[in-house]
């Protein structure tokens, strides 16, 4: 809320600087965001009067004026050249005297075509106030001649903006404001004047409440002969404009103004406009409602409404309606005070998609004591500015809200701020609060006041001891307490070891949004029914995640396009799946890579591309020292050749492949990352090693080249041997594969090194021969296999 | 006698001279081959006095000695010669770059994230996790924030579509429900972080619609405002590594916490509001069947994406999540 610290020093007035002021509300709890200037420095700019004007000899557009700049009537005009179309004989307006300095401009006696002048008229926008600047800044008539323009303007202000936290609906007000400077610098404070403005007629509103616990209090008073088109107050357009609020006409600023100043939101009816009484109800169902800004509303039975013995006229404690508003035409008016309960005005400016500053202050509270005084004060500014005659209040009450004594404990303030705070300190806070108190065997009985919607508990008043106190004389305190250890799980692999293995292994960590294009999961997850956004902030970031390939392939897209050759990227992080009425949402991490399979380097020429088996060995790594299956397997995003599902134990635990050519040519790769998503889950456990003993025999290594077809994966090789081998060939490895001349087409060639060993004694060559050639034997039985 | 002495000094600065292994062993013969100088001395020992003999024998012995080691030594000095001389034609360019498979990087605000996390370990604390689709319930109304509650509107909330999970569900706009996840299946004393992602309908230079945040929290019989401040304090000192780093606590408003403050770092000549927190609300207590009475202590969250750009003077929160290699590589 921004407001004018000229108009609150009037409530209070400490002796501290601009910047103490807003540092006291800080850290008060009301925090200042900015303080700025109303209007830049400028000297000698004074009230001037356009005596005459005449046409300029050698300039159409230019005026040449004589200008009467000081209160004495005998005082010599100054002759001042000026271009501004309104200007107009008898009209006051800002004039800049010789030696003047404005914004970027110092007035010096100047010739303009040949006429000399000696100072300038000024536009709003040339003081720096405006932006606007369709012509002179046109002063009331009332202001004084010669008299500063600062003065006349009360530009020596500053705008404050603070920022209510939205427990603190009393201070939406500069009362509010007041209250809280007052408390925590412990000043006086000026009463606002809600004398009761005698009734002039007996004409009333009758009122009914049909919601009382909606609305449980209503003031309406008719004023009768009211002058609408009478000019606001500058004094009032003033602190209006100072908080954002533009004038419109006489009536709703003051309306506005008794909103800012005391916190309670005010309206006016048209009289001519309520049919009957004025009925306090809920809408009727699809009830219709053409609202002050143009809005036409079909509302539900959840709004409360302000309406007449036949339509509703107004939506209650949100914004006015049309029809019934103030007019130009308008002859008599009624002013509407009411309290309406913050549950039922809560949630509905979401509902309506707009709210109002009526609707901000009700939804956090506003004084249910307060709306009689600013009926008072309202009446009497629109007296005082508009004419008229005011009719009794008439009031409709029901059971009013109350506040309830708080009891607190001093040993437990001391025990949550950590800080002994004693009785007579903990009252004299109270007092300042203008909460009344009594003293109990251990604390306080505290009854908060009725503008203090945030006091209820015990903690609520440590809180307020807190702040007025002041956080700062809080001491910063190590606690004291029995550390026990905490638990270091060795059979656990850590997210943070995990990506510190693949920041090894050369990848890059990335971080992609968890809501993606809905492309992504199409093409990437055959997913035709993600989990949607009702409020995505854009179409490509639409639909929640159920896999990282999006994010992986489109940082690859990226990356390249940024001239990029090499990218290996990881993210970890959840994915989202839509499961049987919940939602699943595991921890996943995922990689790609694509470029060299290396770095680009010396002595390593001809580089290679990065394939299948270089990310099958970082994804083995990961799971290490757990062995991981891969079996062929189909997946929307991948090759359909160079696929794998992951097993774990037979349990699927993820993907690994190359991007499937289709995507590749979609998302425009110049080449095909190879892709990784495993579960986070699977690889965090892990085994303690269990020491075995090594062999004292010496080691023989035989290798031996074998023909298959081309169709046997080598898992099915290795699984035979694995389970029928003899003993003493403890190791088993391809480490070659050979296709092409000397071998048939559809054969390959495997080369096998293995390790034979034995832990009781040296083998002879005898066992060693005969081990290697059961293993001919089991492979030729199962594999139709030759020895090359 | 003269002769013998002549002979050694002789054969030394003949040895002295030579370069070449193969003239060396030639030159050997010179003194102690058949012919040799001292050979020759040897058969001369017939023609002494048998009394001389054994002394004068003993001398031309010492003498040959005396050859031999400077022949052996001048053959291991040409031989050295000769090795250093081939071992300087393999020398390498050792400036040039080594060979073999590179190395990544974590992403800074997983950098920041370990950091924290040691910190908080080294304070006693465990790290909590819970999910990032969050419901209603645990977001808001746990937290002290019933439906319409005007602080609701402090977090623009992504809510789902076509909600049919049963209960409103959302995307969680700060990791405080994982406080009331983690509090209902645990009992004091607590003392947690939770890190992660959250998410708010917001998205400028300064806000980023997805973005980070760890949530602390500590329950035990006395834990107080005191503590707080001083947990807090002592955190941003061993994050920033500065000793002399000033905190400020400013009284604020959550729902959650009671009484609440906001957290500002200095910063240059000014400020930074950088967290919040609080002491546990009696109600966020209640709703988790913590006796409020018997138990109290405080929660504070904050933005591991700011904590980040501060540390590294990262001035666009959006390079987080644009992954860029260029920019992420400079955290390696």
């Amino acid at each position: 809320m921004k407001f004018s610290e000229n108009w609150l020093r009037t409530f209070v007035n400490p002796s501290l600087t601009t910047r103490e002021l807003a540092d006291l509300l800080t850290f008060g709890g009301i925090e200042i965001e900015g303080v700025a200037p109303v209007a830049p420095s400028f000297v000698r700019v004074v009230v001037g009067e356009v005596l005459s004007m005449e046409k300029h000899p050698n300039a159409d557009k230019l005026n040449v004026c004589q200008v009467r700049v000081s209160g004495n009537a005998d005082a010599a005009s100054l002759t001042i050249v000026c271009g501004a179309p309104n200007v107009r004989p008898g009209m006051r307006v800002p004039t800049a005297l010789v030696g003047a300095t404005l914004p970027g401009i110092e007035i010096k006696v100047a010739k303009v075509r040949g006429v000399e002048s000696s100072g300038m008229l000024c536009s709003a926008k040339e003081l720096g106030l405006g932006e606007a600047a369709d012509g002179l800044l046109v002063l009331s008539t009332s202001a004084t001649i010669g008299a500063n323009v600062r003065d006349v303007l009360q530009l020596d202000d500053q705008v404050f903006d603070s920022k209510p936290t939205p427990n603190r609906g009393d201070c939406l007000s500069l009362r509010g404001l007041a209250r809280e400077v007052a408390a925590l610098n412990n000043a006086a404070m000026k009463a606002v004047d809600v004398s009761v403005v005698p009734a002039a007629h007996d004409g009333k509103p009758v009122i009914t409440l049909e919601a009382p616990k909606a609305c449980p209090r209503y003031c309406g008073r008719l004023i009768k002969g009211v002058d609408v088109k009478a000019p606001s107050p500058d004094w009032m357009v003033q602190r209006l404009s100072r908080s954002g609020i533009r004038s419109i006409s006489a009536v709703v600023d003051v309306t506005n103004y008794v909103m800012l100043e005391l916190g309670q939101p005010m309206h006016a009816f048209d009289a001519a406009k309520i049919d009957g009484g004025i009925r306090v109800r809920f809408a009727r169902p699809q009830e219709k409602l053409t609202l002050l800004n143009g809005e036409a509303r079909e509302l539900s039975e959840s709004f409360l409404v302000i309406a007449d013995d036949r339509k509703a006229l107004a939506l209650a404690g949100i914004m006015g309606g049309a029809d019934s508003a103030v007019t130009d035409a308008t002859r008599d008016i009624v002013l509407e005070s009411a309290y309406f309960d913050p549950a039922t005005i809560a949630g509905k400016s979401r509902m309506l998609g707009f709210g109002s500053d009526s609707s901000f202050r009700f939804e956090r509270g506003v004084d249910f004591e307060v709306t009689r005084d600013a009926m008072e004060r309202a009446t009497r500014l629109v007296l005082d500015i508009c004419g008229g005659s005011a009719g009794p209040v008439a009031e409709a009450s029901a059971a009013m809200p109350k506040r309830d004594p708080v009891l607190l404990r001093l040993s437990r303030v001391e025990r949550v701020l950590g800080v002994a705070v004693n009785r007579s300190e903990a009252a004299d806070i109270f007092k300042r609060l203008g909460f009344t108190h009594e003293d109990t065997a251990d604390g306080l009985r505290v009854t908060p006041r009725s503008y203090r919607f945030d006091v209820a508990i015990e903690e609520d008043l440590i809180e307020e001891i807190a702040r007025v106190h002041g956080y700062h004389r809080i001491p910063a305190a190590r606690p004291v307490v029995v550390s026990a250890p905490l638990p270091v799980p060795e059979k656990m692999r850590s997210a943070a070891a995990i990506r510190r293995l693949l920041a090894a292994r050369d990848y890059q960590e990335i971080v992609t949004y968890s809501f993606v294009d809905r492309a992504w999961e199409h093409d990437f997850c055959a997913n035709q029914a993600p989990i949607e956004l009702a409020n995505p902030i854009a179409s490509q970031m639409s639909v929640m995640r159920s896999s990282l390939i999006g994010g992986l392939v489109s940082t690859v897209v990226h990356n390249l396009n940024h001239k990029q050759s090499r990218v290996r990227v990881f993210e970890a992080g959840r994915c989202f799946v839509a499961d049987q009425g919940a939602y699943a949402q595991p921890w996943r991490i995922g990689g790609a890579a694509c470029g060299h399979a290396v770095e680009e380097q010396w002595g390593m020429r001809p580089a290679r591309q990065v394939d299948f088996y270089d990310v099958k060995a970082d994804v083995e790594a990961l799971f290490q020292p757990h062995t991981l299956m891969f079996e062929a397997a189909l997946h929307p995003a991948l090759h359909p050749g160079k696929s794998a599902r992951l097993l774990q134990e037979g349990r699927p635990v993820g993907w690994i492949g190359e991007l499937h050519p289709r995507w590749q040519q979609k998302y425009g790769l110049s080449v095909a990352p190879v892709l990784f998503e495993v579960d986070m889950e699977a690889m965090a456990g892990r085994t303690l090693p269990a020491f075995q003993g090594t062999s004292k025999f010496p080691p023989v290594w035989r290798d031996l080249a074998v023909i298959f077809d081309e169709k046997i994966p080598y898992q099915a090789i290795f699984d035979v041997v694995n389970a029928q081998k003899p003993t003493i060939i403890v190791a088993f490895v391809v480490f070659d594969i050979y296709r092409g001349a000397g071998i048939e087409n559809g054969k390959k060639s495997l080369a096998f090194r293995m390790l034979v060993q034995d832990t009781d004694k040296t083998l002879t060559d005898a066992e060693v021969d005969s081990a290697v050639s059961e293993i001919i034997k089991i492979l030729k039985n199962q594999f139709n296999a030759k020895l090359r | 006698m003269q002769d013998l002495d002549a002979i050694v000094k002789d054969a030394f600065a003949v040895f002295a001279g030579i370069n070449d292994a193969d003239e060396l062993e030639q030159t050997k013969a010179r003194y102690l081959g058949k012919t040799g100088a001292l050979t020759e001395q040897l058969k001369g020992l017939g023609k002494l006095m048998p009394a001389d003999r054994p002394a004068m024998g003993a001398r031309i012995n010492a003498a040959k000695d005396e050859l031999e080691q400077a022949l052996s030594a001048r053959r291991e000095h040409l031989q050295n010669v000769k090795l250093e001389a081939k071992l300087k034609e393999e020398s390498l360019d050792v400036t040039l770059p080594g060979r073999g498979s590179g190395v990544g990087g974590l992403h800074p605000v997983s950098r920041t994230l370990e950091r924290v996390e040691q910190i908080f370990h080294s304070l006693g604390f465990e790290v909590a996790d819970g999910p990032e689709i969050e419901t209603d319930f645990y977001n808001f109304t746990a937290l002290n924030q019933p439906e319409n509650h005007p602080a609701r509107s402090m977090h623009d909330t992504f809510y789902l579509q076509g909600d049919n999970a049963g209960g409103k569900h959302l995307l969680r706009t700060h990791t405080s429900p994982i406080q009331v996840r983690y509090m209902e299946s645990h009992k004091p004393p607590i003392r947690i972080i939770a890190p992660g992602r959250v998410y708010r309908v917001d998205s400028d230079a300064t806000h980023s619609p997805m973005f980070h945040q760890v949530e602390g929290l500590w329950i035990d019989e006395r834990i107080s405002f005191a503590n707080l401040k001083g947990v807090v304090t002592e955190f941003f000192r061993l994050f920033f590594e500065r000793d002399d780093l000033q905190v400020r606590f400013r009284p604020s408003f959550f729902p959650f916490t009671e009484p609440s403050a906001e957290i500002d770092m200095s910063f240059g000549d000014g400020w930074l509001e950088i967290g919040g927190c609080g002491m546990v609300h009696p109600s966020v207590l209640k709703n988790v069947n913590i006796d409020s009475e018997q138990f109290q202590g405080f929660a504070f969250g904050m933005g591991l994406d700011r904590l980040t750009m501060l540390r590294y003077g990262v001035n666009d929160l959006r390079l987080f999540f644009e992954n860029d290699l260029r920019f992420l590589r400079q955290f390696r």
